[in-house]
């Protein structure tokens, strides 16, 4: 019995379903919007090459977009089951949300559907369409694919711009009693977050899929293929780069007007202040203090504001109730990824400003292997980039679920079990994300080795129609 | 206007149920296909069959899910809540499912196709079990009105879920069966043909069997659902039982490829009358006998939104959703599409 006292708060955790559902919410999100990226600009980025290919007769691009759409078929398929995930953990993790507030935020899901739904149809056709569907028709199939990503990434971020800034419905009771469309989907967050998310999409998928053939031209594979691999999404990156300092520093800057305590834990401003330094880094002692870090002297007002200069007022955090703000380590966690996502940010920026520098003196990547290295991490460093904006805008809205409306305690589910399926996502997620990095891999090998007969002995080939398929394509 | 989108619902409840219904029980065809030798060929034709169209099939579940979150946001919350196990498994179900199926299609390896084939087929079977224990438990009054979380286990362990986790299996697999005997065909296999029209008539008695079962159940577990099923829904009722007989028919004696694609036509004919059955059984409650479609409503902005969204969607996606289907039955989208084109 002398061990219970012990054990009770390892057993409360594991009963208390608040702090499961968010780090199954946190997880299964934070994997899914990895792979947003590739369903929403991967296919734009396979029409570049498609259209290449058929234009100017070009074997290689050709050849690209076709791959590319194999490995699409993959991730979409991971994207689409993980995205469905997330359909169900509303209900199941936030029921009380779903209740309240389902006929308001839940609208910009159905517009989603819509496109979702569109997405899955011309994807199937697209790349299950290469071999007997004539090549224009074929290529206008993967248009809608480009539209619907655009239009789903604007849904769904409407719905998450909600949450940030709640509006378009009206409360009686504590019930929903009106709801306007045009105010829940174009709430007031929504142009500048669905922008920023956008952008985000075609940089990320760009730095992403350049940064495998950057890995494969230093192996010495600098044929032109793998040149056209490397060239086609690191533009659209390096021109994504330029386009979301901008559109990044206005949502800031709207964020400073709207989400005052969320922009306080961004910057790590305890107490209201003019002439405000950005610190770079540090920490939040636990009586609310700065803690360490680089401090910049009167940048965090400038930028804020540059028309009033370091005269700029910056909210602190204890101009908020303690319960409608986030907590001293959230604010440290806001302000770490802050930090990350602008450097990380400026550091594409530059590496993009480089690249346009020198393709535009001599039409060439630049030569030093350490710009193809550079590429090569841009990869990896822009999803941190995407993870760390994340970040900032769930964590900073913290302790809200709808800002100013309910708090994420409020509407966990009282299910005792969610640790449980917690852990068995942990487990299945990790299983399945190795295995697709693998399986892409061992794709690509197939490819290389370049082998017409290595596609024909997978035993899943009904032999007529392989047989079928030959006769064809015989000349 | 509730009872409109309470239609709305219905539809993508149906469709579900066929098209996604179809795909899942090509998994069970799958997993019962035997050893990697035996099983190669049918495994074959069932991922040929379901490659191009699987992804599509399954939004109808977001639809579906959608559609109860905005317009019956507090019932969705009293499903979820009490029927929080079995959805989260068929959840996992999904995930495990779809990515297996697109992994097996790219690797290499027969030990790896095995691997994840194994995972594909089970989830295939385990998934449409707990839909159909959570239609269970919804249609026997088991999840309570207001938001509340009701029984976590005796909600979806009882007889009825039991029945209808059972039944959504024996009906996926039906539906799968009469599909891919007119896949078979299409692909120019006759064994296969052979095999799956076999398939088709052990399923069309089992599910038979499952269903004549189920009415004892119902008897002694579902009263008011029993007496609907037995009253105003009876013509329903008796109209699946006489398609599932057709299709039963059709196998035995016009073994032609006209008559399987009639067969395929009429089974989806039977899953939407025992669909329509049990939403005609339910109506006017959402949760019977405790929550009506009316009380439960949303407000009216909300339903209409829902209703134009499922407008738009009937003129622009199902006109999509068609030409890929079209698109598929004559054999413009293949699965090695990607591959480099051979022999030049």
């Amino acid at each position: 019995m002398a061990v219970l006292p012990h054990l009770s708060p390892v057993l409360t955790l594991a009963v208390d379903p608040v702090p499961w559902a968010r780090s199954q919410m946190a997880f299964t999100l934070a994997v899914h919007i990895i792979l947003v990226p590739l369903g929403v600009a991967w296919a734009f980025m396979a029409l570049v090459a498609n259209w290449k290919g058929i234009r100017r007769n070009d074997e290689d691009a050709l050849r690209l977009a076709r791959h590319w759409s194999r490995y699409m078929a993959v991730t979409f398929a991971v994207g689409a089951v993980t995205g469905t995930v997330l359909t169900f953990e509303f209900g199941l993790l936030w029921p009380n949300f779903m209740e309240k507030f389902g006929g308001a935020f839940g609208v910009p899901f159905a517009v989603e559907g819509l496109f979702f739904f569109t997405e899955a149809v011309f994807i199937a056709i697209y790349i299950y369409g290469w071999r007997r569907l004539p090549p224009k028709v074929h290529f206008w199939t993967g248009v809608p694919i480009v539209i619907s990503g655009i239009g789903g990434t604007a849904s769904v971020v409407a719905a998450n711009a909600w949450m940030n800034e709640p509006g378009g419905f009206t409360l009686r009771n504590g019930k929903i009693v009106d709801v306007d469309f045009v105010g829940v989907f174009f709430n007031k967050a929504m142009p500048l977050e669905v922008l920023h998310m956008l952008v985000a999409a075609y940089l990320v998928a760009g730095f992403l899929i350049a940064s495998v053939y950057a890995v494969a031209m230093l192996r010495g594979r600098r044929d032109r293929y793998h040149r056209l691999g490397f060239l086609i999404p690191f533009t659209i990156a390096a021109i994504a780069a330029p386009v979301q300092m901008v559109v990044g520093d206005q949502l800031a800057r709207w964020v400073y007007n709207n989400e005052p305590t969320k922009f306080a834990a961004i910057e790590m401003v305890p107490r209201t202040a003019r002439d405000v330094p950005e610190t770079l880094f540090g920490h939040l002692t636990e009586s609310g203090e700065v803690k360490g870090g680089i401090p910049l002297p009167g940048v965090a007002s400038i930028l804020s504001d540059p028309s009033t200069g370091t005269r700029t007022q910056i909210q602190g955090l204890a101009a908020f109730p303690k319960n409608a703000r986030p907590t001293n380590h959230e604010v440290d966690v806001v302000h770490w990824a802050w930090d990350v996502m602008v450097g990380i940010g400026s550091g594409l920026f530059l590496l993009s400003a480089w690249f346009a520098v020198v393709w535009w003196r001599r039409r060439d990547i630049p030569r030093t292997p350490w710009f193809l290295r550079a590429a090569a991490v841009a990869g990896v460093a822009s999803i941190a980039a995407l993870e760390s904006g994340w970040i900032v805008t769930e964590v900073g809205r913290q302790p809200w679920i709808a800002r100013g409306f309910m708090r994420v305690s409020q509407a966990a589910t009282g299910n005792e079990g969610v640790w449980v399926t917690f852990l068995v996502i942990v487990a299945l997620y990790l299983g399945v994300a190795v295995t697709l990095i693998l399986v892409l891999r061992q794709m690509a090998r197939r490819f290389r080795e370049n082998d017409p007969h290595a596609e024909q002995l997978l035993p899943y080939t009904p032999r007529a129609r392989r047989r079928a398929s030959v006769d064809r394509s015989a000349p | 206007m509730i009872n409109v989108v309470g239609v709305i619902l219905m539809v993508g409840i149906t469709a579900y149920a066929c098209f996604g219904g179809a795909d899942f029980g090509a998994g069970f065809w799958d997993l019962t296909a035997g050893g990697t030798e035996r099983g190669a060929r049918p495994r074959t034709l069932i991922a040929h069959s379901i490659g191009p169209v699987w992804e599509a099939n399954h939004v109808w579940l977001v639809f579906i899910l959608v559609v109860l979150w905005t317009s019956f946001p507090e019932t969705f919350s009293s499903i979820m809540l009490t029927l929080f196990v079995p959805l989260s498994i068929a959840a996992l179900g999904i995930v495990l499912r779809g990515s297996t199926f697109a992994f097996r299609k790219e690797v290499g390896r027969i030990s790896s196709q095995r691997n994840f084939g194994a995972a594909f087929a089970a989830s295939s079977v385990i998934t449409p079990f707990c839909l159909g224990a959570v239609a269970g438990a919804v249609a026997t009054g088991r999840v309570p009105a207001g938001g509340i979380a009701g029984d976590p286990w005796a909600s979806w362990i009882n007889p009825t879920s039991i029945l209808g986790g059972v039944l959504a299996v024996a009906a996926c697999a039906y539906l799968a069966a009469n599909h891919l005997v007119a896949e078979a065909y299409r692909f120019e296999e006759p064994d296969m043909v052979t095999y799956f029209r076999r398939r088709a008539i052990g399923a069309a008695i089992g599910t038979g069997v499952v269903a004549v079962a189920g009415v004892f159940i119902l008897n002694a577990d579902a009263d008011y659902l029993a007496d609907r099923l037995t009253g105003v829904a009876l013509p329903l009722v008796l109209l699946s039982g006489l398609l599932g007989l057709t299709t039963l028919a059709l196998h035995l004696h016009r073994a032609t490829a006209s008559g399987a694609r009639l067969a395929r036509v009429v089974a989806l004919g039977a899953v939407v009358a025992v669909v329509a059955a049990w939403g005609v059984g339910q109506w006017p409650y959402l949760l019977p006998t405790s929550l009506t479609l009316e009380d439960a409503a949303a407000p009216q902005v909300t339903l209409i939104t829902v209703s134009i969204v499922f407008l738009i969607a009937a003129v622009t996606i199902l006109p999509a959703l068609g030409w890929l289907f079209w698109l598929d039955q004559k054999n413009f989208l293949d699965d090695e599409a990607g591959a480099e084109p051979v022999g030049g």
